[in-house]
């Protein structure tokens, strides 16, 4: 993920962005542009919680769902980052995927706007793992288990198992 | 005897700014290697998998162990009731808290991953004596800046034995900490031993020592204010006896080695035919470092120079530095025994010498961290009142008359 | 739209294909992968507990010099690619060839973390990112990993390694970022999802039968029945680490 340069600049923008705005960032009127997460979301299944809530609680979501998968384990897939990804990153119509750090992906439409920096993505792939899968030609193979993954189980029930 | 009467420097002659710039290219040099070596990833060092620490690594033991030594000098006034070494204490206890600055900044900006400071400041694994040793770090900070403060506000000097006590003993577990850092990897034959932390506890008499030595001379030198010849005589015998410590040990250490724990393999490497580490270990640590500074403090003659002792205790530094990397590098390049007695291959390197070829950021970075120390001094006795007017005979020796 | 509704389709036929071809393919390898767990599969949701303790039993008399699967499987499946920097690039499992300096004999065996009980990088971690989880997996919580190398410091087996460089196109199951340090997982995620190991599989799928996975805990279990039967020695034995992988034959 080649955040580097372009974060930064973006950054600079963006901080001068902040500077005129109040908290109030989510008020009407003031919202990014949230790419939607259109592939797989129907009305029927919606995000995994209201999005109201999603919106604001999504890192305490995510970062109590890191520590019990890493320490206990658990391996729900409400709140998992990879399930995240399989929502909201989807390819343009070139098949081309944004990447962390652009203003067209998903989390960072609005952490750039918010200026908040998250590191999640030098580790965590910023793609779903279906653009491995659909590319025959990609360089990544696709071993079995991860098939397994990203396919059996994309759509949470918006529950756990 | 005069009471000692501490005046800050004047700090505004051409030299003393040149000298601020001089160190202030140091640290800058330092910063941008951080940002190098932390935006490319360490791959850009003489850093592997094989040698995961460093030269950054050496500086900055080297800057941590000499830190608890510097406070030797301010440890001997209060605890042991030194009444000639009292008008250095304060510069000592500045020197101790500046040492260790510089080495916890290299330390620091070499992590992985030094935007998550905080989380080492916030999570603690109590097993880990790497945890414990930022617990004594900051602890150290704080006695010893304590103990600077009763040393400098009249009304709190009645409490400055206590305070200099307490931070005598803290710095002895913090040496003794540091030292176990390396006494407590098992698995490393060149470590494993108990003799680690007692030995760092000597070194860290003769490097402070050293540094502290040098840093008076330049202080009394360049400011133009006398420097009598009886504490500079009682510190550059006190060295000696340092220096003759830390190398009695160091043949202890070896000994033990290869007798006790039968690690005869290592001290082959490091006494024998370890290349680089064989040549620094024998001609850095123990020629230069230790016999050449001996024969200059203590020569009937050549010991009576002050220019030879200011020689003396830049080789002990430079000796100093030899060893740290003996200890650190050496330590890791010769390779782990898995399968004692066999020959080992693998794609990995196992069973093979180690290669490290440090790189000029790591370099840099270090020398970074020793300016950033040496400029804590030089802007702090601008600021406070650490130095005595005079060091001459008379101020110093109750029995000068 | 259509482009979701094709996608939703294809998904679904694959899935379908998928659920007949894992169900094949369950049967012909099923004493393989059965082999490993005798209870039933850990819910999602459920915690790991130390009634179980994975292990694995390596069989060197089985594992041939110039066999490379293991470590083919395990960098295909956690991405392991490297940048042709041999003294930088990351290793979570590598062949040891081991001779034998009097007699010549020379033996085989992979060598990644042994998945100690009293793992040496776990004492010295300063801030608790190498921990062992309760079914005895050692991992690197990478979310608070400093990058101090102390881990790799102690570690007696060279198992670790740290990510000198920027990481692309991790896979999705193996996060893995510059600055930190990383081992062999036992693929934890695969384990907590009932199946073994990349290594081991690719061992037995290419019918070497030099690793073998398992709950050391279950005396039923094939391997707790095969240590039981011809033991299995630690390297490093004299450090008291108790170690999870054993081997036969060396
Ligand atoms: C089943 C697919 C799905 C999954 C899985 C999913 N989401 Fe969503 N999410 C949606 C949909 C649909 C919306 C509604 C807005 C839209 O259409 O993009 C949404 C909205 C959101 C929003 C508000 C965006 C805005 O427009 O303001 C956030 C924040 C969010 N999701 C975060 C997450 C996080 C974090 C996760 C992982 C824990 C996650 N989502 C998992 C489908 C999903
Ligand atoms: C230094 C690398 C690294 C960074 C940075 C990182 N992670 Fe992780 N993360 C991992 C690893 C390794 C795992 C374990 C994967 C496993 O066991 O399946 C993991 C697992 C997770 C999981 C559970 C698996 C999943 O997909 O749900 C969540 C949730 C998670 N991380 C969230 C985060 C968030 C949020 C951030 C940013 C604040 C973050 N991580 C940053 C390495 C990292
Ligand atoms: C609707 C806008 C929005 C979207 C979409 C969004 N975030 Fe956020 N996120 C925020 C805001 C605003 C904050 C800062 C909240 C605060 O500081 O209290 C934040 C904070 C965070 C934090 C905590 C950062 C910190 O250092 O405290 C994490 C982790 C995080 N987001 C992860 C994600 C991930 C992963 C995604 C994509 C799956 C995502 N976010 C998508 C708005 C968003």
């Amino acid at each position: 993920m080649s955040v580097g340069l372009h974060k930064k600049k973006l950054k600079l923008l963006l901080a001068g962005l902040i500077l005129t705005l109040p908290l109030s960032l989510f008020a009407e009127g003031n919202l990014p542009i949230v790419p939607k997460a259109k592939a797989k979301a129907t009305a029927e299944y919606g995000c995994v919680n209201p999005v109201a809530d999603m919106r604001k609680n999504h890192m305490e979501y995510l970062l109590h769902q890191r520590d019990q998968t890493m320490h206990k384990g658990i391996r729900t897939k409400k709140y998992s980052l990879a399930k995240c990804i399989e929502c909201h990153v989807t390819p343009d119509k070139n098949g081309k995927y944004a990447e962390y750090g652009d203003d067209d992906f998903f989390c960072s439409s609005c952490h750039n706007y918010a200026a908040v920096s998250i590191d999640c993505f030098q580790c965590h792939n910023d793609k779903p793992q279906s653009a491995y899968s659909s590319l025959s030609s990609n360089k990544q193979s696709l071993p079995e288990g991860h098939e397994k993954f990203a396919s059996n189980d994309t759509l949470p029930s918006g529950d756990a198992e | 005897m005069k009471k000692a009467n501490f005046v800050e420097i004047e700090g505004r002659s051409a030299g003393y700014l040149a000298l601020l710039g001089f160190l202030g290219i140091f640290i800058l040099a330092a910063l941008g290697s951080t940002l190098y070596m932390e935006h490319n990833g360490h791959h850009v060092t003489g850093m592997t998998n094989q040698i995961v620490w460093g030269m950054p690594h050496v500086f900055a033991v080297f800057l941590i162990v000499a830190a608890s030594g510097a406070l030797n000098i301010a440890s001997i006034s209060s605890v042991f009731h030194k009444t000639a070494y009292k008008p250095l204490a304060r510069l000592s206890g500045l020197l101790a808290l500046a040492l260790l600055v510089g080495g916890l900044m290299v330390l620091v900006l070499d992590l992985g991953r030094p935007d998550r400071l905080i989380i080492a400041m916030t999570k603690y694994n109590f097993r880990s004596i790497f945890a414990w040793n930022m617990i004594l770090y900051n602890g150290f900070f704080l006695i010893v800046g304590i103990y600077i403060w009763t040393m400098m506000q009249r009304n709190l000097n009645k409490y400055t034995k206590y305070a200099g006590f307490a931070a005598f003993i803290w710095r002895l577990t913090l040496t003794t900490g540091t030292g176990s850092i390396f006494g407590f990897l098992v698995a490393r034959e060149a470590y494993d031993s108990a003799i680690m932390a007692p030995m760092f506890i000597v070194m860290s008499f003769s490097f402070g020592l050293a540094i502290f030595l040098l840093v008076l001379m330049a202080a009394y030198n360049w400011t133009g204010r006398p420097l009598g010849d009886v504490i500079f005589t009682t510190l550059k015998n006190l060295l000696g006896v340092f220096v003759a410590g830390a190398l009695y040990f160091v043949i202890v250490q070896h000994l033990t080695n290869i007798y006790a724990a039968g690690h005869i393999g290592v001290e082959e490497f490091i006494l024998l035919n370890g290349g680089i580490y064989t040549k620094l270990f024998w001609i850095g640590q123990v020629l230069l470092g230790s016999l050449i500074p001996l024969a200059l403090l203590y020569h009937p003659t050549w010991g009576k120079s002050r220019r030879l002792a200011g020689v003396a205790a830049a080789l002990i530094i430079m000796g100093g530095m030899a060893q740290m990397y003996v200890i650190i590098i050496g330590g890791q390049a010769y390779p782990l025994e898995l399968f004692p007695g066999m020959q080992v291959q693998s794609s990995f390197f196992d069973g093979m010498v180690n290669h490290y070829a440090p790189s000029l950021p790591e370099i840099m970075l270090g020398l970074g961290g020793m300016a950033t120390a040496m400029i804590t001094v030089a802007l702090a006795i601008k600021v406070l009142r650490f130095l005595p007017e005079s060091l001459a005979d008379e101020v110093v020796d109750p029995h000068h008359h | 739209m259509s482009n979701t509704e094709s996608s939703k389709n294809t998904e679904l036929t694959r899935r379908k294909f998928l659920g007949t071809a894992a169900a094949s393919a369950g049967l012909a390898i099923a004493p393989g992968v059965l082999l490993f767990r005798v209870a039933q599969a850990k819910p999602a949701a459920q915690a790991v507990t130390s009634k179980v303790r994975w292990g694995m039993l390596i069989d060197s008399t089985k594992c041939s010099t110039g066999c490379n699967d293991c470590v083919t499987a395990c960098k295909t499946e956690h991405h392991l690619e490297g940048h042709n920097r041999p003294e930088t690039d990351v290793q979570w499992i590598r062949k040891l060839k081991v001779t034998d300096k009097q007699t010549g004999h020379v033996m085989s065996l992979p060598m990644m973390c042994q998945h100690c009980e009293n793992p040496p990088c776990v004492d010295v971690c300063p801030t608790g990112a190498s921990f062992k989880r309760a079914d005895g997996i050692v991992l690197v919580d990478r979310h608070i990993c400093i990058g101090c190398r102390y881990c790799m410091m102690a570690c007696p087996y060279k198992a670790r390694s740290f990510e000198h460089e920027e990481v692309d196109d991790q896979a999705v199951s193996a996060p893995r970022g510059k600055g930190t340090v990383e081992a062999c997982t036992m693929c934890v995620y695969r384990v907590d999802r009932d199946k073994q190991p990349a290594c081991v599989e690719a061992c037995s799928e290419a019918e070497h039968g030099a690793m073998l996975f398992g709950d050391l805990n279950d005396p039923e279990s094939e391997i707790s029945k095969r240590l039981a039967e011809y033991g299995g020695k630690q390297i490093r034995a004299d450090l008291g680490l108790n170690t999870g992988v054993r081997y036969q034959g060396i």
